[in-house]
């Protein structure tokens, strides 16, 4: 659960104000939604009448929609429930913004688990590894407030297109939005930096776990990575940092980027673990709290997971 | 090369089924090529003002060809009207043409938008419809689907829609080769209607009944024209063929 400053929004609360600020800021900028959200846009809604465009529960209108405006001059940012906007809506964002070969910023909310209780057709741990099959996408997965304003603000201001995939579960540390692959914690050992793929333990935290990821790295001296860009990955600074045993870690779908890690690191001999959410339902509600313990994305769960793996610590 | 001269010829439908011919290929000369023929002639020669030099003019007219199989009267159609060079047509379905059995808009000047899946021509035009409005353009989109494309969820999702969102700039073709499995004949109008649209059902052959209803914009209001054409024969078995 949140640990970020009282004051700060939620980030799917921020999704609405960088929304409307930008719909101030831009006249050819337009936001489509589908009855999820609205209560973050009405500012929005009130000064610009013709670009907040409500499509009621109709995902598929929501994406290509979204679309046709793009086709003819208008950005539009596309917003939903995970599962409904990604999932439900794939072909959409297949054909009618890959294959039409135009641009547009989809941000969902969610996540894999921020609606816990609502089981499991609220939530939407596939979405990052199905987004990442469609050509030219660029996936982001910003875990603060600050975060998700800034990276929906650069995803606006280009005309590629975006999945920004905020959820709720909220970062304690904040990293800069560009792309690049930062250097959490600096492991020393085991392993040794002269041989090839030798250097410490390597942690890439994808996504909103990067807290509980830098609490593993301490508690095992592992250098930990960790960016708001998912798809394209930092593979320069992945090759700089990675050691002979790499841990990706992410809050969706198990193993979703590990394959996009290992062909980074093509330079030499390594191991690779994904640790991600389960491919298994869990079939339980309660809090997004404890389908973090549940899949052994807490502090906790990881160190036995990696501990339990790897072979030098 | 002498195709730039001859976009200058009338465009007769003699002269559109002449350039059909060159399109080779077993579809070539198949119903699902022929039931737009009249519509595609229409619309091209005296509705949409679009041209081969304005296809990037932001308040051109738009057409969007949602049912993008049996597109051989559609590219015979920009051919005769000098979108591209007619010498494309002999190329049709090759690995190094740009004219394929479903179109590319990113291959072909003047298409509008790519297609082959059924189902995303008319909530693209939704979009477009609304683009132009937030622009304050006097253009219009005309989007033609199948009779049975409207088999798919994503069109009942843009027809309820479009109605309440009154999008009057916005026109919709149905043409109904009546290949629908479960459509009951005369129901597509009445659908339509019962959403909110003007609906009006013509001879899709009749040239002066197509430019007349395409032709029509109704206050607050999307528009609606389904094109009677021939029955589709029962042998054709695929979906997208059946469309
Ligand atoms: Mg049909």
């Amino acid at each position: 659960m949140s640990t970020a400053a009282p004051l700060a929004p939620s980030p799917r609360a921020q999704f609405g104000r960088t929304s409307c600020a930008l719909l101030d800021e831009r006249e050819d900028l337009a936001v489509v939604w589908a009855e999820i959200s609205g209560q973050y846009l009405e500012a929005g809604a009130r000064a610009h009448p013709d670009r907040v465009i409500n499509v009621g529960i109709r995902e598929q209108l929501l994406v290509s929609l979204g679309a046709g405006l793009a086709l003819n001059g208008v950005r539009p940012i596309m917003h939903t429930f995970a599962p409904f906007l990604v999932e439900r809506a794939f072909e959409q964002i297949k054909l009618d913004f890959a294959h039409q070969g135009v641009g547009g910023v989809l941000v969902s909310a969610g996540g894999s688990f921020d609606k816990a209780s609502s089981g499991r057709t609220h939530q939407g741990p596939a979405d990052v590894a199905l987004a990442a099959t469609v050509p030219g996408m660029t996936v982001h997965a910003p875990g603060t407030a600050a975060e998700v304003d800034a990276t929906i603000r650069a995803a606006v201001a280009g005309d590629g297109l975006h999945y920004v995939r905020t959820s709720e579960l909220t970062q304690a540390t904040r990293i800069p939005t560009d792309g690049a692959m930062h250097v959490l914690h600096e492991g020393r050992g085991p392993g040794r930096r002269s041989a090839p793929a030798g250097g410490p333990l390597t942690l890439l935290a994808l996504g909103p776990v990067r807290d509980a990821a830098l609490a593993a790295a301490r508690e095992l001296d592992a250098t930990l990575l960790t960016t708001t860009s998912v798809v394209p990955l930092d593979g320069q600074a992945l090759r700089a940092h990675a050691g002979g045993e790499v841990v990706v870690i992410e809050p969706w779908l198990e193993g979703t980027s590990v394959a996009a890690v290992a062909a980074e690191l093509d330079d030499a001999p390594r191991r690779f673990l994904g640790i991600g959410t389960s491919h298994q339902e869990l079939r339980r509600y309660g809090t997004p709290a404890e389908h973090v313990t549940a899949h052994g994305l807490d502090p906790d769960g990881l160190i036995r997971r990696i501990r339990a793996w790897s072979r030098s610590s | 090369m002498t195709s730039r001269t001859v976009t200058r010829r009338p465009v007769t439908r003699a002269r559109i089924t002449a350039l059909m011919s060159r399109l080779a290929g077993d579809e070539s000369h198949t119903a699902a090529a022929t039931s737009t023929l009249d519509v595609l002639h229409v619309l091209y020669g005296r509705i949409l003002r679009v041209t081969p030099t304005s296809i990037d003019d932001p308040d051109r007219d738009r057409f969007y060809l949602s049912k993008g199989h049996g597109p051989m009267a559609y590219y015979a159609v920009l051919a005769a009207h000098g979108f591209f060079p007619e010498e494309h047509l002999d190329t049709f379905g090759a690995f190094e043409s740009v004219l394929g059995l479903h179109p590319d808009h990113l291959l072909v000047p003047g298409v509008e938008i790519s297609s082959g899946s059924l189902g995303h021509g008319l909530p693209l035009a939704v979009g477009a419809a609304h683009a132009l409005r937030i622009r304050d353009s006097s253009a219009r989109v005309i989007v033609l689907v199948g009779d049975a494309e409207l088999d798919e969820g994503s069109c009942a999702e843009a027809i309820e829609y479009a109605a309440a969102a009154k999008l009057e700039n916005l026109t919709l073709v149905v043409v109904d080769n009546i290949s629908s499995s479960y459509t009951v004949h005369g129901r597509i109008e009445q659908r339509l209607r019962a959403n909110g649209w003007r609906a009006d059902r013509v001879d899709g052959r009749d040239q002066r009944l197509l430019e007349e209803a395409l032709a029509r914009r109704v206050p607050g209001t999307p528009n609606a024209v389904v094109a009677q054409v021939e029955k589709k024969s029962a042998q054709v078995e695929n979906k997208s063929e059946a469309a």
